[in-house]
């Protein structure tokens, strides 16, 4: 318990002095964590509206794999992209291991299928009400899908959220690829990790509380940007 | 006349799991005023319009119009039973088909005002479209429909589930629209509308066309004794 008082205690007083390296830890944490869910949604968003407006062969296992996906060890994608990176090999020569893009990569493989799934399920609801309208007035099926996504755009946050959430959660992958250096690759979860490690649970704990504190002023303030709760517009 | 038409429809049929929906229909249509498609429920009235309108698959038979396939399905659009609102604003719904013909924004800013005032939406443009009343969004969606200017508009029954009064506006909308040449072809169960409404008749039945005539020479003297039975209100299948 004591721990606990500490740590709140601990995470105030580093908030309240503005402690350099912690704003250095969140900083990188927020960069990580929005550039990645940016790259997936780029990807994840418009896969989830064709998904959703294209029917084809493999379709319904490109769904399940997506769905399965979700589940994805974060630890093994750090593993595969730490392979990938490593001097020997295949992409080894963009001498990426140990920097931020790495963890950005390993961080967009993990969130692409939630963010995907998540989408998927709210683009093919709307797609079923507008099917027969959109058939009717010729549209291309590039119309169809940025109409679906501009339409369902709120829901789709909700999507992205989850993503966020995820990812500024993770550690395991970004631990791997990233290698937690000091003024490089920190980032708070990480943090957390070491120093839990060296027992030093109050300033483990005060990382935290930022760490959530940070994840709840994000989400607040896309929902908040966002509008979702205006009225009928949900 | 429109130059899309006639309308020639020949042993079409389209079938859906095995079983036939519509078929096999044989039937030209000129281009001129409009056409109350009517039947019992389960006739294929609705999957009729989905055929020519190329909403439908055809599995069998064949559909010419008078020009290029892509022109006439360019040339034309849907009004649907329950209207499908966009979940955008009542503007951006009427602008929606005039931006994805690449009409410039402020051009289908201006014919979304006028199109709305038309049908009496002027004070609703800022409204969220899937939120209006059941009269509205029926007005919303035939004004979404005429917005393009097309030459041939295909109707599923427009006023079902409407009161006397959004009823009267929508008829008011379809006359001024046949009056200025657009073809309409529609499907209705009210007999009072038909009869307003119809310059010619096309009475169906179990999936094929029973009997069509101009509205007239069907009214007064239907050929078929089901057509008979069904002006009289009696039950038909």
């Amino acid at each position: 318990m004591t721990d606990l008082w500490d740590g709140i205690s601990r995470a105030i007083w580093m908030v309240l002095s503005v402690d350099a390296n912690l704003l250095e830890i969140t900083l990188r944490s927020l960069q990580v964590t929005l550039t990645a869910l940016i790259v997936a949604s780029a990807i994840a968003l418009p896969l989830a509206a064709f998904l959703s407006v294209r029917r084809f062969r493999l379709r319904r296992s490109v769904i399940a794999l997506l769905n399965a996906l979700m589940g994805l060890p974060p630890v093994v994608v750090g593993l595969v992209v730490y392979i990938l990176l490593s001097r020997s090999g295949p992409l080894g020569v963009l001498g990426l291991l140990f920097t931020p893009t790495a963890m950005v990569i390993a961080q967009v493989i993990i969130i692409v299928p939630l963010i995907a799934s998540i989408a998927h399920q709210s683009l093919r609801d709307l797609w079923a009400e507008y099917h027969d309208l959109l058939i009717s007035m010729n549209v291309s099926q590039w119309q169809k899908i940025t109409t679906l996504l501009w339409d369902a755009r709120r829901a789709l946050l909700t999507a992205a959220l989850a993503g966020f959430g995820r990812a500024i959660g993770e550690v395991g992958a970004i631990m791997i690829v990233g290698g937690n250096i000091d003024n490089a690759t920190r980032v708070l979860t990480t943090a957390i990790a070491l120093e839990t490690g060296k027992g030093d649970f109050a300033l483990a704990l005060g990382l935290g509380f930022v760490l959530i504190a940070l994840a709840v002023l994000v989400n607040l303030a896309i929902h908040w940007l966002g509008r979702t709760e205006r009225e009928g517009r949900w | 006349m429109s130059d899309m038409f006639p309308l020639t429809v020949t042993g079409a049929e389209t079938r859906r799991r095995g079983k036939i929906l519509v078929g096999p229909v044989d039937l030209t249509l000129e281009g001129r005023g409009s056409c109350v498609v009517i039947g019992p429920n389960g006739a294929g009235k609705t999957s009729l319009l989905r055929l020519l309108h190329g909403a439908a698959r055809l599995s069998t038979g064949e559909i010419t119009w008078a020009c290029d396939v892509e022109q006439a399905h360019h040339d034309q659009s849907f009004v649907f039973q329950r209207p499908v609102m966009l979940r955008r604003s009542v503007e951006d719904n009427l602008m929606y088909p005039l931006r994805i013909r690449k009409v410039p924004k402020a051009e289908a800013r201006d014919l979304a005002h006028h199109w709305a005032e038309k049908v009496g939406l002027r004070d609703m443009l800022k409204r969220h479209a899937p939120v209006l009343s059941g009269g509205e969004q029926q007005k919303l969606a035939l004004a979404r429909a005429l917005i393009t200017q097309p030459k041939l508009v295909f109707l599923d029954e427009p006023c079902a589930a409407l009161d006397g009064r959004a009823t009267r506006e929508i008829e008011e909308i379809l006359n001024a629209v046949r009056a200025t040449g657009t073809r309409l072809i529609m499907t209705t169960h009210n007999m009072g509308q038909a009869r307003r409404l119809a310059d010619e008749v096309v009475f169906m039945r179990q999936g094929r066309v029973h009997e069509h005539a101009s509205a007239e020479t069907f009214f007064d003297a239907p050929t078929s004794e089901q057509a008979q039975a069904f002006l009289n209100g009696d039950i038909v299948e």
